[in-house]
């Protein structure tokens, strides 16, 4: 074998489908017992995607297993963070990137609402301040 | 940027939201492997954390693990954590040089003594009074001992720093040694690995930045929320493992099936690191996952545990068949496994098994 062209090359299918090591199907099971608690209980499971050890192609299977729901939305603090409801009402995919657009960690949330969605309580007090800020200044008044 | 700064405090000046904030604290959950119910401690003390004065040298070292460290990422979330220490002394990094340089580590070692953290990468030698390495003028050893003595918690990095590694490899022509061999009465973290993975470097400095204490250790001294599992415990093939399914050469089905490479000297079993989670250049990808068996960097004494490509050894000379008995019967059976292949590694080390160049053909 002398020549590059001459090395047999293989091309799997990369697009995910059903693994052939079965670690998908335990993860699965831990977001179903995950929901049971969130039902019974209203306790919200967090599962960091990255502590699992995956083979190439598991964690594409888990996506496409998963499916895309109703909800998807976009936070833009350190990077992009993309949270997506899967058909699943009540489990998440989310996914922090820094603002390189590197994935730094991807979690499934299992909750009513991700965390990162609410509004944090400080940052209302501080849109307060600034709507009022607004509203007496001489643009808001002329406008008015 | 102000020393009486908090971390917090630094994150919002930057003019990071608090749900940036959130997801810093998410993310570091992540780097620090923690669960994401950790979230609220850490960004409880995130909020109260200080920029604490880091010390880094070294010693008898190829630098390839600073090399993984500032090769880790590009600037991201972990980068905010790094603004925020004050790395005072790196002889490969730092600008200054000769009598500036070790001026530098004096001034950071009056300053905050007591309180700094000292990272040390590379063994020391010891033989004929530590002569074989010297910066400065200065012997490891000499340095070591000066620059511990005020140091508030030490952390070896690399194996080479936590156990001796290659220099102190047989015969050991230099009388290498670990920093824990020298040191006694500190607090001392080891991240072994040959390179550590980066991500498990900065996840340990930032539960040191975070929290203001070393993680629980295992009884090598390696924080066991990185080193608590074996490879093969976390390792993706497990499941052929389990089967019975190996790869007998690199080019066979197997090997091109992605089955376990126990058969072609894979020391996963025997070996404690986190490659099989946190994995490599991004979380991309690590040794087994590319197709090679891994090798035991972060054990104690690998360079000198048997042929990288000789199997661990199992109680029948077929491992298929006994590793499908140990399935079956259990963790009995696998802890047999375990204990033998102990044995074999205290026998190899004893004897002191070259890799030769038919090893590395596969001969």
């Amino acid at each position: 074998m002398s020549r590059l062209q001459d090395i047999p090359i293989q091309v799997l299918d990369g697009q995910g489908g059903q693994s052939e090591t079965g670690n998908v199907a335990p993860v699965l099971h831990e977001i179903r017992h995950a929901l049971a608690r969130l039902a019974s209980t209203g306790e919200s499971t967090s599962i960091d995607l990255s502590a699992i050890p995956f083979a190439p192609g598991d964690e594409a299977a888990l996506f496409g297993l998963l499916g895309q729901g109703e909800v998807s939305a976009v936070v833009n603090a350190l990077g992009e963070t993309r949270i997506e409801e899967t058909t699943y009402p009540g489990v998440w995919l989310v996914t922090h990137r820094s603002p390189q657009e590197t994935v730094l960690s991807t979690q499934i949330e299992i909750t009513r609402t991700p965390s990162l969605l609410s509004t944090p309580a400080e940052d209302l007090s501080d849109a307060l301040d600034a709507l009022d800020h607004y509203l007496s200044s001489p643009t808001a008044q002329e406008s008015a | 940027m102000k020393d009486d700064q908090t971390l917090g405090e630094r994150l919002r000046e930057s003019g990071i939201s608090r749900r940036g904030f959130l997801k810093f604290c998410a993310t570091t959950a992540s780097m620090m492997a923690l669960p994401p119910s950790m979230v609220p401690a850490i960004a409880a003390a995130l909020e109260t954390a200080r920029r604490p004065s880091v010390i880094w040298l070294s010693f008898q070292e190829c630098t390839g693990c600073t090399e993984s460290l500032t090769r880790s990422h590009a600037p991201t979330v972990e980068g905010l954590i790094f603004d925020h220490i004050s790395l005072d002394y790196h002889h490969t990094l730092q600008a200054a040089s000769g009598e500036a340089a070790e001026e530098a580590r004096r001034i950071a070692m009056e300053e905050n003594h007591g309180n700094y953290l000292l990272i040390v990468d590379g063994s020391i030698p010891q033989k004929d009074g530590g002569v074989y390495s010297t910066i400065a003028g200065i012997t490891n050893l000499a340095m070591l001992e000066e620059v511990a003595e005020g140091a508030a918690a030490i952390v070896a990095i690399g194996t080479c720093a936590a156990y001796g590694g290659l220099p102190h490899a047989n015969p050991n022509p230099t009388g290498a040694a670990s920093v824990s061999d020298i040191i006694s009465g500190k607090p001392i973290l080891n991240v072994s690995g040959c390179p550590p993975i980066p991500t498990v470097i900065t996840g340990v400095l930032a539960h040191y930045l975070t929290f203001g204490t070393l993680p629980e250790l295992d009884h090598l001294g390696r924080p066991k929320a990185f080193f608590g599992n074996s490879i093969h415990d976390r390792c993706y093939r497990r499941p052929f493992y389990e089967r019975g399914q190996f790869a007998e050469t690199f080019d066979d089905e197997g090997a091109r099936k992605g089955w376990c490479l126990f058969k072609l000297g894979c020391k996963g079993p025997t070996t404690y690191n986190a490659c099989a989670t946190e994995k490599w250049n991004q979380h991309t990808s690590f040794p087994i996952q590319a197709g090679h068996g891994c090798i035991g960097c972060s054990e104690p004494d690998f360079w000198d545990r048997g042929g990288f490509y000789d199997a661990l050894s199992v109680p029948t000379d077929d491992a298929g068949n006994i590793l499908l008995g140990a399935a079956v019967a259990g963790a009995a059976a696998g802890a047999a496994v375990g204990l033998m292949n102990r044995k074999k590694q205290n026998t190899d080390t004893r004897a002191h098994e070259k890799v030769t160049v038919d090893d590395l053909n596969g001969d």
